[in-house]
């Protein structure tokens, strides 16, 4: 789009949409957000980046495919299942752990791990399709 | 987020609390294990000259661990898991017993013969379009299908196991694909949202959706809820995925259409997973009603073979003629489910394992014969015995388990089926099965007579040897011999089927793997 | 108050058969997209409807007190929009496609999978 005011803001508002999605997806256990809210957070600004500055921009600052990432994300969400094997407990319970880094503790979970399964693979999926719409509408 | 580790409240009523033994595992381990793959065979776009091997060596161990799991099956029983430690009904529980457990194996071994074929069918273009995590995904959906115990989960399986299918039939997008895959969405999109229509009615009857809990619950319901317009919507929502008369005719307008591989997996696969979820939920889940629906049942069957078979009669193209040979194999069944008792409900089983089989070698086979005649329209194929006597052997073979002539895989679920309808004095059921077995011979028979035995017609085409890759011959070989291994000893999985169509008729085990000690 | 619910249903699926009838296929796609809306309120009309009885279990307490709203149906619902969200964008598509390539969107005339005048099979050698 020919527009400079939005071409100079895009990838200010991008990257500030892309930390919210993130923000989103972290909060969603306990509260509302989670993984789809977060993962079409993240669409609609790639999609924002897309329509100011190209799809092919867009392609090249993502780097991988986005099937690919929407395949990363359906593998991490079947990982998050079946770590429960180890802990000899039903497929998809939610197992934690409280690690602390730098004298902070970080509640890791798979819940976690399938919700941000969740969240690549709406990005995955849904930027792939915003995508190829956008390029099929510049022609 | 400071969640303290043990619970505060005590959770024993609701949670699995004991550990899990390993053995259990295989109940999930086929669809995690095809989810795992898909979505690893979807990360790897650049080396896609692995992607037919890894899919390949993915669906073998499948094959493996269905066969681990009836394996299970049989020594222990029907095994449950409840996904995320929530006892049932409240989590979602898989739940395996033999008839599931048969129905996962076979269909695994049918894609693991569509995975080899797909080899030399599959070029290129098809492989980085993604047919080959399309194949896995509708694996993790078929098996889903198979092994879940619960009504919601089953509806979740069937649209995983569509939408995959969206994406192979659609694979080349040529016209008559396209076409072919209008009528197939929408048709089918129709049929599971009765499905989910019925599945709407029956949680606001019961108030659960997990099946050995419905089953549990039918007897104290029969009388209040409206169990009978329940069973008539399922029949006709897996009725129309079945392609059972009169809503077959989304069949024969998507079937030829597209790949051969594609073909041959859908007739294989998908057509078998709506008679499993008919046969669940009428004969396990409202046997009562089916019961009361059983004329009705036994007139769709019939009608559904009749069509099936007069339509395959009529064609003039293999793999249409093969379609109408679908929906005639459906129609066997459907007599089997309406007839009932053990032998009924056996014989649809063996029949539908059968056909699963044989429906996939025919599919293949048309490709063959379409690679070497140059066409799928019995016109203009012919001499395929002069070019290759071997082929025109397993087809011919083929031909005959499809008819259900001895000593191969139909004819021992025909012999069940004819002698079960005629035990409950439905003559007309048991004579419709055996003109329909006659008919299918004639039209299968017509076939090989043209496109086999007929010499070149007019000196044209070639009338040489022709070879055939190892990687086509290999699964269509396979599947034969299966059929004629099932055909000369039949006994080892007569009696399978026969505990398995006992488990669905009289449930307590399948309730007892579910509710410990809660069986009637 | 399910009573109207019912209705309600009643309506979405009479305009979804309706749709679904027709030869357009935009028509067709239309009325699928209608009657999943219908199906999705017939779950939650399944579900019993309460009004202002949040599903919370208050601090400090382990069980709900007294009856609450179901929040199963609106878990199935979730999952049936979703489907029925990528199903539309799928069929959308290829309806889209098939417009472009077989130039009508009368189903009547789609008879390239299965032309009208096929030939005959061949009576004899």
């Amino acid at each position: 789009m020919r527009s400079v005011i939005f071409r100079a803001v895009a990838p200010f508002l991008t990257s500030l949409m892309v930390l919210f999605s993130i923000f989103v997806l972290l909060r969603g256990h306990n509260e509302p957000g989670g993984g789809f809210i977060g993962g079409l957070i993240a669409v609609s600004a790639l999609a924002i980046y897309g329509i100011a500055c190209g799809v092919e921009t867009v392609r090249r600052a993502i780097y991988f495919h986005p099937m690919a990432i929407a395949g990363a994300g359906l593998f991490a969400a079947t990982i998050a299942g079946l770590i429960s094997i180890a802990a000899r407990v039903p497929f998809m319970t939610g197992l934690w752990i409280y690690p602390s880094l730098l004298g902070v503790e970080v509640p890791l979970s798979t819940v976690t791990l399938f919700d941000c399964g969740v969240y690549l693979v709406v990005v995955g999926a849904i930027s792939s399709i915003a995508l190829s719409l956008e390029e099929r509408g510049g022609e | 987020m400071a969640v303290s580790t043990s619970p505060p409240a005590d959770l024993s009523a609701a949670l699995v609390l004991e550990p899990v033994a390993a053995a259990d595992w295989l109940v999930i381990l086929p669809v995690a294990w095809c989810l795992a793959i898909g979505a690893l065979l979807v990360m790897l776009r650049r080396p896609i000259g692995l992607h037919p091997f890894i899919a390949i060596a993915g669906l073998a161990g499948l094959v493996v661990i269905d066969g681990l799991l009836l394996h299970h099956v049989i020594a222990s029983g029907p095994v449950t898991m409840v996904m995320g430690r929530w006892l049932p009904p409240f989590g979602i529980a898989f739940t395996v017993d033999l008839t599931g457990a048969l129905f996962a194996l076979t269909a695994s071994v049918v894609a693991l013969a569509g995975g080899v074929y797909s080899l030399s069918d599959i070029n290129d273009s098809g492989r980085r379009y993604g047919f080959y995590p399309f194949l896995m995904l509708l694996m993790a959906g078929v098996s889903g299908a198979f092994l879940t115990g619960d009504i919601f989960n089953l509806y979740v399986w069937f649209e995983v196991l569509l939408i995959s299918s969206f994406g192979l039939i659609v694979l080349g997008s040529e016209r008559e694909q396209i076409d072919g895959a209008v009528k197939y969405g929408f048709l089918n999109l129709v049929a599971t949202t009765l499905f989910l229509v019925t599945t709407g009615y029956l949680y606001a009857s019961f108030g659960t959706l997990n099946m050995a809990d419905i089953a549990r619950k039918a007897e104290g319901l029969r009388g209040t809820a409206p169990l009978m317009t329940l069973t008539a919507l399922f029949l006709l929502a897996f009725g129309m995925k079945a392609a059972a008369f009169p809503v077959n005719f989304w069949l024969p307008a998507s079937y030829h259409t597209p790949r051969v591989v594609v073909s041959a997996l859908f007739a294989g696969l998908l057509t078998k997973v709506g008679i499993y979820a008919l046969i669940r939920v009428t004969v396990m889940l409202l046997p009562v009603e089916r019961e009361e629906l059983s004329f009705v049942i036994a007139v769709i069957g019939a009608l559904t073979m009749l069509v099936g078979v007069f339509g395959a009669l009529a064609q003039a193209d293999f793999r249409r003629m093969l379609g109408y040979l679908v929906i005639s194999g459906i129609g066997s069944i459907l007599a089997g489910v309406a007839v009932g008792g053990p032998g009924g409900i056996g014989g649809a089983i063996f029949y539908a394992l059968h056909s699963m089989l044989v429906m996939t070698a025919l599919y293949f086979a048309s490709g063959v014969a379409a690679k070497l005649g140059g066409s799928f329209s019995l016109s203009s194929l012919s001499g395929l015995y002069r070019r290759h006597a071997g082929f025109a052997a397993i087809s011919l073979m083929l031909a005959f388990a499809v008819s259900g002539l001895p000593p191969f895989s139909g004819f021992w679920p025909k012999v069940m089926l004819v002698k079960a309808a005629l035990d409950i004095g439905a003559w007309w059921l048991a004579a419709t099965l055996l003109v329909t077995g006659f008919l299918t011979t004639i039209a299968t028979g017509r076939f090989f007579l043209l496109a086999y035995w007929r010499d070149t017609a007019g000196g044209q085409g070639a009338t040489d040897k022709a070879q055939i890759p190892a990687t086509i011959l290999l699964p269509l070989g396979v599947l034969t011999l299966l059929t004629l291994a099932i055909g000369l000893y039949p006994e080892p999985l007569l009696a399978t089927i026969q505990s398995a169509a006992a488990g669905l008729s009289e449930p307590s085990g399948y309730l007892n793997s579910v509710f410990p000690g809660a069986a009637r | 108050m399910e009573a109207w619910f019912a209705l309600l249903v009643g309506t979405f699926f009479t305009v979804a058969i309706y749709l679904l009838l027709s030869k357009s296929i935009i028509r067709v796609l239309l009325g699928v997209a209608i009657l999943g809306n219908g199906v999705n309120l017939l779950i939650f009309t399944g579900g019993r409807l309460t009004r202002g009885v949040p599903p919370v279990i208050q601090e400090g307490a382990d069980t709900l007190t007294g009856s609450a709203a179901n929040a199963l149906p609106q878990a199935l619902i979730l999952t049936a929009i979703v489907i029925s969200f990528s199903f539309f964008a799928f069929l959308l598509v290829l309806a889209w496609r098939a417009y472009e390539d077989l130039s009508t969107d009368n189903t009547d005339e789609m008879r390239v999978a299965e032309p009208e005048e096929e030939p005959a099979p061949p009576l004899g050698y």
